[in-house]
């Protein structure tokens, strides 16, 4: 496994197991009474944060400390062009601290990688813009995977803001490599330019997505928050004819599969993309999401971070 | 007190192969490994008045298949049921640093749990002792037992903490360059346990300790 | 302007890459040409070895940054990137702090451009005031003024507003002045966009810049040149679409005339995989198949003339996420090199054809007199003296410019400008400038 996690697109089929079998163990310890683990004691993380996110720094927090690392919170907003120091300065500057590991969250596509090549440590992404966000994919198969079961030949909708969506370019990356089937939907102004080369089957009708009709059965489906900002940049008429088309109303609620879970990566826009009657139905798993990033993260934190001085052995063992 | 291994004669059970390990010499075949588990079982019921109480803590991943067997034939000898787990000892290694990270094994509390129980902690070969002082600290994790006892199929010697076993199958006097692997049926070929020298591609059972 | 110069006798050179001859440059004008020529006694005596004779270098499109920047380069040191690369002119964009939109400001970039002595400078002039697209500049004035002014541009913003456009077209006119356009229709490509519209800016997450906001300007602009019998110039033709709206224009015997810049002839947007800003231009890098319409409308004359666009950046500005980094990329002394592997090593230019694109019409769409002349006796000596056996390696270091941003560091290029005449005054030899001091102590 490499040093830095950027991209959904750097694991491995066999990686992405590792962390998510290893995530396994971590969510059964968050269940223990005692949930500290001395693994990553006198590792330094570092959550540079250049824009707010308080859902994923608390998350990687959580993870950081219950390993027994040094977790250290620094809100880098504003901090880079608009006061004149270049990213290099902050990126540098922090690193310079003696950081073991640098958990960045920035709101300009490809930043966190442009950071990997000024500092020595290992860089984690937390969201660069409209490009990825690996450990919500990580997050969002781990919790599909604890429903219904392995993913391999199972089909997932991804559903809204795609162009836009980091959470959507991770998750297609991820469960392509995870053996799963994608169909993302979205009306035409919201699809990624060049998404035919994407790994996933596209649709504009959600209705007959649900149904089957475009790419075979449903077996979960994961609704993205729509920015309300995007109306006035003219993508889509208003929120009335939004959530109308593709909004997980009551009405569609009933197309999808009755066991087929549904996942929002949050803050949900209710009333508009989801209702709440798909948002706090059975089906629903939008809280054990929150719960799966924790573990995950941990899991990620535990594979960059506790072998640092050696490189990682050969993952399996061979039988003699 | 260590129990003493069977000291058979051994020449009928050295061989050589030349397997991907180079040179290796074979010094516990299937049927040994199985008289040496009997052996295990039976001291297990003794030293624990019929069981009570006891608890079997396997060490993923090989420690955890023995400890299953173990309690299969305490079951068969003394017709108790002891509680049966797992404890992976991954995340309370102090050697990842050094070694490099691993996937992690399961961990498997017993129905009733630990607390004020006898656990006895089962691994394959002991080796440092540095598993061993994980699992320690891994289960205070866990609850608080009233005692803890360690048994393993194999004691190479070599230890680097003042730790001892209670329970052991086979003391096996090795040089510390060389390395004792251990081989079950449930994920191997065969029962099996010999020694191969550190040419060895990659490390194993005897090695991460 | 620079003093009289000394004698230059060129030997075994070839005008525009034909036969072997010499060249006797004397008093700033070529004196004499032919075989074994006499050298007079003062003169400097060059051997060619066979190197190729051109006239020197026009740009169409040279950012400066003086005033304003002079951290990232100034008139001297653009001047000198300048004369290394080959050039005897360079047009020196608008977009200065204060922006080049008054007589007094036009006529400071003129004497700073004559005061270093290397190239001339022709000012650009804004066509809007303060580059704003609401209120048209002093044109006239500028025009009028000492730094004779004849192309105006608001380059960096595009003059979106179609009856500003209008007026400006037809207001230009009596100056014999030209509208140089960066067609960038900014509601279909906002500043933030900064790569291409496709499946590159889709996989990155970058927004996309779509070619249609580039081909749906230069479509409205060529009517709107042809409805005011104005004359337009598209700065950094990017897409196939704008080479075909343009070679349409031209059948059509509207008066337009295009550029290209040399990373649009070579570089293409799949370098922006890691995301490193030195890729980031405006318009940004394109897919091969824009690469190579770029190269076919310039072989066949659609596209008038190759301009640099060179835009010096700080390091600090650069140093940033993709999206948050200055856009521009230093062109000048890797102009020629570009050039010539992407169209003279391809046999879709020959010499004469490189002159053509890069000095000569470039210096009549500028109205620049005394440049992009033939290589005759009695014409003023602006020459370029090409090895064009010779290779180098793009070191951004051993770069003039103030910046770094090339972004052809580390690459081999073809061909080599041996040296450089202004007037007949050598302005830059063996890849060194020749100071006018110097010049006079020779």
């Amino acid at each position: 496994m490499s040093r830095n996690l950027l991209s959904a697109a750097d694991l491995s089929a066999p990686e992405a197991q590792i962390i998510l079998d290893s995530a396994e163990q971590m969510y059964a310890i968050q269940s223990r009474q005692v949930k500290k683990l001395p693994t990553l004691r006198g590792r330094t993380v570092v959550n540079l944060f250049f824009e707010d996110s308080t859902r994923t720094r608390s998350s990687f927090e959580i993870a950081g400390k219950w390993l027994s690392a040094d977790v250290i919170n620094i809100s880098a907003k504003g901090s880079s062009v608009s006061k004149g120091e270049s990213l290099r300065d902050t990126a540098l500057t922090v690193a310079a601290m003696g950081v073991d590991a640098l958990v960045v969250r920035h709101a300009t596509s490809g930043a966190v990688q442009r950071i990997t090549e000024w500092v020595d440590c290992s860089v984690v992404n937390a969201g660069d813009g409209t490009h990825e966000h690996p450990t919500q994919a990580l997050l969002d198969a781990f919790s599909l995977r604890r429903r219904i079961g392995d993913l391999a030949g199972r089909h997932v909708v991804i559903v809204g803001d795609l162009t836009h969506s980091r959470v959507a370019r991770s998750n297609v990356l991820l469960l392509h490599t995870l053996g799963a089937d994608v169909t993302l939907v979205a009306p035409p102004t919201l699809m990624p330019a060049g998404v035919a080369s994407w790994n996933c089957a596209t649709s504009w009708d959600l209705d007959a997505t649900l149904s089957g009709e475009v790419n075979g059965v449903v077996d979960a489906v994961m609704m993205l928050r729509v920015q309300r900002e995007r109306m006035s940049g003219g993508y889509f008429p208003t929120e009335r004819e939004y959530a109308i088309s593709y909004g997980l109303n009551p009405r569609r609620l009933k197309l999808l599969p009755k066991d087929a879970p549904i996942l929002h990566p949050g803050p949900m826009n209710r009333g508009l993309e989801i209702s709440s009657a798909a948002a706090d139905g059975d089906r629903s798993i939008v809280l054990d999401q929150v719960k799966s990033g924790v573990a995950v993260r941990m899991s990620v934190l535990y594979h960059l971070l506790a072998g640092v001085d050696q490189p990682a052995p050969v993952l399996e063992e061979v039988s003699p | 007190m260590p129990a003493q291994s069977n000291s058979r004669p051994s020449s009928r059970h050295i061989t050589t192969s030349s397997s991907t390990y180079g040179d290796s010499k074979t010094v516990l075949h299937a049927d040994d490994v199985a008289r040496v588990l009997d052996r295990i079982a039976h001291q297990i019921l003794e030293k624990t008045r019929g069981g009570a109480d006891v608890v079997l803590l396997g060490i993923p991943t090989r420690g955890a298949y023995l400890a299953d067997r173990l309690a299969a034939r305490i079951r068969a000898f003394g017709s108790v049921d002891v509680g049966l787990g797992m404890l992976d000892v991954t995340l309370h290694r102090d050697d990842l640093r050094t070694r490099g990270v691993r996937p992690l094994g399961k961990t498997i509390e017993p129905a009733g749990g630990i607390d004020g129980k006898l656990v006895i902690l089962v691994d394959d070969v002991l080796f440092s002792g540095r598993t061993a002082r994980a699992a320690l600290d891994a289960l205070n994790d866990l609850g608080r037992p009233r005692s803890v006892q360690l048994a393993v199929l194999v004691d190479r010697g070599h230890r680097e903490l003042p730790i001892r076993a209670d329970y052991v199958g086979k003391n096996l006097p090795t040089a510390r360059e060389e390395q004792v692997k251990v081989s079950l049926s449930e994920i191997d070929d065969e029962d099996s346990v010999y020694i191969a020298m550190k040419s060895a591609p990659r490390s194993e059972s005897g090695q991460p300790e | 302007m620079t003093g009289p110069s000394a004698a230059v006798l060129l030997r075994n050179a070839r005008p525009f890459g034909g036969a072997v001859t010499d060249v006797l440059l004397t008093g700033g004008v070529i004196a004499e040409i032919g075989s074994k020529l006499e050298a007079p006694g003062d003169a400097e005596v060059l051997d060619g070895g066979g190197a190729i004779l051109l006239p020197a270098f026009v740009d169409l499109h040279t950012h400066l940054r003086e005033p304003g920047r002079e951290d990232a380069e100034t008139v001297e040191s653009g001047s000198a990137a300048g004369a290394l690369g080959g050039y005897g002119c360079l047009h020196a964009m608008a977009n200065t702090d204060p922006v080049a939109d008054t007589v007094e400001i036009v006529e400071q970039v003129a004497r700073l451009g004559r005061h270093a002595g290397l190239v001339d400078v022709r000012p650009v002039g804004a066509v809007s005031k303060g580059l704003a697209g609401e209120q048209l500049a002093e044109i006239g004035n500028m025009a009028r003024s000492a730094a004779a002014v004849r192309i105006f541009s608001d380059d960096g913003h595009c003059v979106s507003d179609a009856r500003l456009m209008r007026r400006a077209l037809e207001y230009l006119k009596p100056f014999d002045g030209v509208l140089a356009q960066h067609a960038q229709d900014p509601r279909l490509a906002d500043s933030s966009c900064c790569a291409h519209e496709g499946e590159i800016s889709g996989r990155l997450g970058l927004p996309g810049w779509p070619a249609v906001a580039e081909e749906s300007v230069i479509a409205r602009d060529v009517m709107l040149t042809e409805h005011t019998g104005s004359r337009l110039h598209v700065c950094h033709v990017s897409t196939a679409g704008s080479v075909e709206v343009i070679r349409w224009a031209k059948s059509r015997g509207i008066q337009v005339t295009a550029e290209v810049t040399p990373h649009h002839l070579l570089l293409t947007c799949d370098l922006l995989a890691g995301y490193d800003p030195v890729y980031k231009v405006n318009p940004p890098l394109r897919p091969a198949e824009d690469v190579a319409a770029l190269r076919a409308g310039l072989a066949d004359g659609t596209i008038d003339a190759v301009a640099t666009d060179h835009a010096p950046h700080a390091t600090h500005d650069k140093d940033h996420a993709f999206g948050d980094a200055a856009f521009g990329m230093l062109g000048l002394q890797t102009a020629l090199g570009v050039v010539v592997e992407a169209m003279i090593n391809t046999d879709l230019l020959d010499w004469a054809g490189l002159a053509d694109r890069m000095s000569i019409r470039p210096a009549r769409i500028g109205r620049v007199g005394e440049h992009g002349r033939p290589i005759v006796v009695g014409e003023p000596a602006n020459l370029t003296l090409v090895d064009p056996d010779a290779s180098w390696l793009v070191d951004p270091d051993q770069l003039a410019s103030l910046s770094r941003n090339t972004p052809f560091a580390g690459r081999i290029l073809p061909a080599r400008v041996l040296a450089t005449f202004l007037r007949g005054r050598t302005t830059s030899r063996d890849g060194r400038i020749v100071t006018p001091d110097e010049q006079v102590l020779v």
